[in-house]
């Protein structure tokens, strides 16, 4: 057991009665008086030539108070990131996929600005539409963004060593391909937003989003408001996995349309708009060619990808980057090549989701590595064993694992899944597999170029000393951030976790970056953490005075301060907080002096006391181009067992259990940790195994809803035996650092392992349906027939 | 032309004047401003709009006010008693099986009908009963280990009660 009173525990969430008790706030929950409703018109076309817009009918109905076009919202462009800022407010010149916004209107409610939406006449010219990067890349296809004539958006050519002459040292080389599918975010809270331009000239937007840092800088470029003057301000946000870290179009129509009325302005996406809007997982087509020395040594590996991007670049920088960054390093290569090109499609934008980047590319790689394994002659897991890094270790790439805890993670699950006697024993159709996961524990850099703190944490101690006010601007997204950080705080200060009142999610309390690459308790905590002690060493001086003993003869514990040495008279101190407080409801009695009192006694000598942290990650790796993404702080790690069932008649997979351990540093919450691990391995699951978003053969989705784009429900999810293995991470606030995403990565190459344990087939091409499955079983019958 | 209709909802007695093509959900959140009433999708897939309607969980968004008329109606600001939490409230706070809440108050809704129908529900049970209700944060697992706890606590309460 730990030395903590308050992390590494159980503690329930802070938000967890408004939550249960359905007193939780979102943004579609939100309304003010005087508000207007709007609606967007978007594009029924994926590629077109706009000619004209015509909004005069929509104008003259009744209850329609504003339409605005690009003529009225500009054509400033904006995107994530600075180098491909390709998206604008509305479409001016053209359309690039069916959803493409156009026009918004704000009427007196709902139903008069869809009817005036409606009214838009648009006049097109059809252009080709490609629904695939291969066509889109074809000679002469028709540009979708005019600068890049052969639609690569992007790509990225990298190499660590010498992969050729490597390959052709290895015993054994294979070259293997691999595709996954669109997978949508999924979270269950369409975004919405509130916005509100004062008469003062300031705007308030409450939205649902993971990054308020990175809305507020995009709507002060794209509407020229300055960001002072913005306050974004996130409500309980129902998850966002990723594609609610960027701005969308109905934060920015909103807020203009607010300035332009004077009104509050609301709007709401529906489901359908959610999937139109998108910015979840890629499709990435993977080749990987990898090398071992005949010992199984991991020697070299050469990986090509294309991602299909959709219309606009969003995150896709990064992603590209990060499907080849991530790839090879937890185990001990030192021979990597990597070319990625991402590829613009008439298809709604892809972004980051959960696992950003890497997903499909440890899927496909763990898959092959396994295919070695076996060739080899060796088990999975010693195989893995053999050329698993450990801690102090540097990637070929640059990164340093200042904490890893592979082979932990690796141990843990072949003790507790009963492996040894499992693989390649369970009877025909059932299954046992296993693979491996790494992940980024916090981005680090900005995704613009700057200097900028990524956290910063406030802390404020109420005047009687009872209420320690924790102000931070992290995006509590449902991971449980506010839980976490008011551990640290409390931890950090001594005092308990329900003396901390958490404020967040406001652009107002501080500079965040927000919640994307799992950064929110390493970068935040650290300013949270630096925050406390700040305001623990003030209340500590004031104390050492007024008490005439040496600060480091005291310290603050569980709400109360520590003699380290002899018993203390502190009774004067006592009768001032008595009198002060007379008739108050909290009179402190008791022997020991509380952290209370003393807080008191800092005020009425210092006035409000305010303690200030911010984190910046210190240098990192890496001097090559390329290397912002992909280096970080921390890095998580994971390895995962999966057992399945396949129906041979049918191909049907069911996943009957999992077993994951995940190193996430040190565990500040134990509860949230697991339900990182199991959340995250309920979305790998239904990535694997049923998940696909579909396009008609003009980019129409053919399922944007839940009923026919299916994700995991309890039926679907077996129990998972999570194992949290505490590495110790020297960069994380109480060796702290990342789950949320990471867990997700050994998910789909397990279950792929375990289909051939149980069938002997491999699947190259997701989701794992049943016809797949039967396919690939009959397929194989009729070779071994000949 | 809008109707005169009247609702039960937790306990209460409303008579309201709606549009006939307004949902259940739409007047539960707009008129009594019950807002822990979720919409995820509009249209009966995801569960977040459950509320029980004559002791039946049901989606909200798929009926019409109109069609609820006369009806009794529990809401999840309905399910706690004052500054009591519900046992299967209690239960979903020290399990763990609150991420982002979103689907939570339906999630709770369903347990609650599963129990008053079935006080000693299998894993199996349960997880049919909430499998109209989709969760993308919690891979359900502490929100069903939530409801066994639940249950049982139910249990041991009523058995307290018999002696």
């Amino acid at each position: 057991m730990s030395d903590y009173s308050v992390i590494n525990t159980r503690l329930p969430r802070v938000d967890a009665w408004l939550k249960v008790t359905g007193e939780a706030r979102y943004a579609a929950d939100l309304s003010m008086p005087n508000m207007l409703y709007g609606a967007l018109l978007q594009s029924p076309l994926a590629h077109a030539k706009i000619l004209n817009i015509d909004t005069s009918k929509a104008k003259g109905i009744a209850g329609v108070k504003d339409v605005v076009t690009y003529k009225e919202a500009g054509t400033i462009h904006y995107g994530v990131s600075p180098a491909r800022y390709d998206e604008t407010m509305f479409c001016y010149d053209k359309v690039r996929y069916v959803g493409d916004e156009i026009a918004a209107v704000a009427a007196v409610d709902f139903e008069t600005a869809l009817e005036a939406a409606s009214l838009i006449k648009v006049d097109y010219e059809e252009l080709p539409v490609y629904l695939n990067v291969f066509d889109a890349m074809k000679e002469g296809a028709v540009p979708i963004h005019d600068e890049y004539p052969n639609n690569i958006g992007a790509e990225v050519h990298q190499e660590f060593g010498n992969v050729d002459e490597a390959l052709k040292e290895c015993y054994y080389v294979r070259t293997d391909r691999f595709v996954n599918k669109k997978q949508d975010g999924g979270f269950l809270e369409p975004q919405a937003c509130l916005a509100h331009y004062d008469a003062n000239g300031y705007l308030t937007l409450y939205t649902s989003t993971q990054v308020p840092h990175y809305v507020q800088r995009i709507i002060s470029m794209v509407l020229n408001i300055p960001i002072g003057k913005i306050r974004v301000i996130k409500p309980y946000v129902g998850g966002g996995f990723g594609p609610k870290a960027g701005v969308n179009t109905i934060e920015l129509a909103a807020s203009l349309l607010s300035m332009r009325t004077g009104r509050p302005v609301k709007m709401v996406m529906n489901r359908e708009q959610v999937f139109l809007h998108s910015r979840g997982r890629h499709q990435f087509y993977h080749e990987l060619t990898t090398g071992v020395k005949k010992d199984g040594t991991i020697h070299a590996l050469k990986h090509t990808c294309y991602l299909d991007g959709g219309a606009y670049t969003s995150f896709g920088i990064a992603t590209v980057y990060y499907a080849g960054s991530l790839l090879g390093a937890p185990y001990r290569l030192q021979h990597m090549k990597y070319d990625g090109y991402r590829v613009y499609t008439n298809k709604p934008a892809c972004g980051a989701q959960r696992g950003h980047g890497g997903v499909a590319a440890r899927a496909a790689w763990e898959q092959q590595l396994d295919i070695i394994a076996e060739e080899l002659g060796i088990d999975p897991i010693d195989f893995r064993l053999k050329n698993v890094r450990e801690k102090g270790e540097v990637t070929c790439n640059d990164f340093n694992l200042s904490s890893f805890g592979m082979k932990e993670c690796l141990e843990a699950i072949r003790e507790h899944s009963d492996w040894k006697n499992k693989k390649g024993k369970l009877p025909k159709g059932k299954g046992i597999g296993m693979a491996c996961g790494f992940f980024v524990s916090g981005a680090g850099y900005p995704i613009y170029r700057s200097e900028t703190y990524h956290s910063t944490a406030m802390i404020k101690l109420s005047e009687d000393g009872g209420t320690v006010d924790l102000y931070t601007a992290a995006a509590e997204i449902g991971q449980g951030s506010d839980t976490v950080l008011s551990m640290i705080a409390a931890e950090a200060l001594g005092v308990r976790y329900e003396d901390v009142k958490i404020f967040s999610g406001s652009t107002d309390y501080g500079v965040d970056l927000g919640a994307y690459s799992s950064r929110q308790t390493l970068m935040t905590g650290h300013a949270v953490k630096q925050a406390a002690e700040n305001v623990k060493s003030q209340v500590l001086e004031v104390l050492s005075k007024r008490l005439d003993i040496p600060i480091e003869d005291m310290d603050i514990k569980d709400g109360f301060i520590v003699f380290k040495k002899d018993p203390v008279d502190f009774s004067e101190i006592r009768s001032i907080y008595i009198k002060e407080h007379r008739g108050w409801a909290q009179q402190l009695t008791g022997d020991r002096l509380t952290f209370q009192e003393a807080a008191r006694i800092a005020y009425l000598e210092k006035g409000t006391i305010v303690g200030t942290g911010a984190y910046k990650p210190g240098e990192l790796g890496g001097k090559y181009k390329g290397a912002t993404v992909g280096t970080s702080p921390a890095y998580g790690c994971s390895a995962q067992i999966v057992e399945v069932t396949v129906d041979m008649d049918t191909g049907k997979v069911t996943v009957d259990s999992m077993t994951d351990a995940h190193d996430c540093g040190f565990a500040i919450n134990r509860t949230n940790v697991e339900g990182q691990m199991q959340g995250s391995l309920s979305m790998g699951l239904g990535e694997a195994l049923f998940e696909e978003v579909k396009f008609d053969e003009k980019g129409k989705i053919l399922n944007p809803t839940f009923g026919e784009y299916r994700i995991p429900t309890a039926l679907d999810m077996p129990n998972v035996n999570t194992i949290i293995i505490e590495s110790n991470e020297p960069n994380g606030p109480f060796g702290a650092k990342e789950v949320g995403e990471g867990a997700i990565m050994p998910t789909i190459p397990a279950i792929l392992n375990a289909i051939y344990d149980a069938v002997g087939v491999r699947i190259n091409e997701l989701p794992i349906t049943a016809e797949r499955v039967y396919n690939a079983i009959k397929e194989k019958e009729k070779k071994k027939g000949k | 032309m809008k109707k005169l209709i009247n609702l039960i909802v937790n306990n209460k007695s409303y008579e309201l004047l709606v549009a006939p093509n307004r949902t259940l959900t739409q007047v539960l959140r707009e008129d009594l401003n019950l807002l822990g009433t979720k919409e995820g999708c509009g249209i009966g897939d995801c569960g977040a709009c459950t509320v029980i309607l004559n002791g039946r969980p049901v989606n909200s968004c798929l009926i019409l006010a109109v069609q609820a008329n006369g009806c009794e109606i529990q809401t999840i600001e309905g399910v706690a008693d004052g500054k009591n939490l519900h046992p299967i409230q209690e239960a979903f706070i020290d399990y763990g099986a609150i991420q982002c809440g979103f689907c939570t108050p339906g999630m709770v809704l369903s347990a609650k009908t599963l129990l008053e129908r079935n006080p000693n529900p299998s894993e199996l049970e349960i997880r049919e009963a909430i499998s109209g209700n989709l969760c993308r944060c919690t891979g359900y697992q502490k929100i069903v280990e939530a409801i066994k706890a639940a249950s049982k606590k139910m249990k041991k309460k009523e058995e307290r009660l018999d002696e």
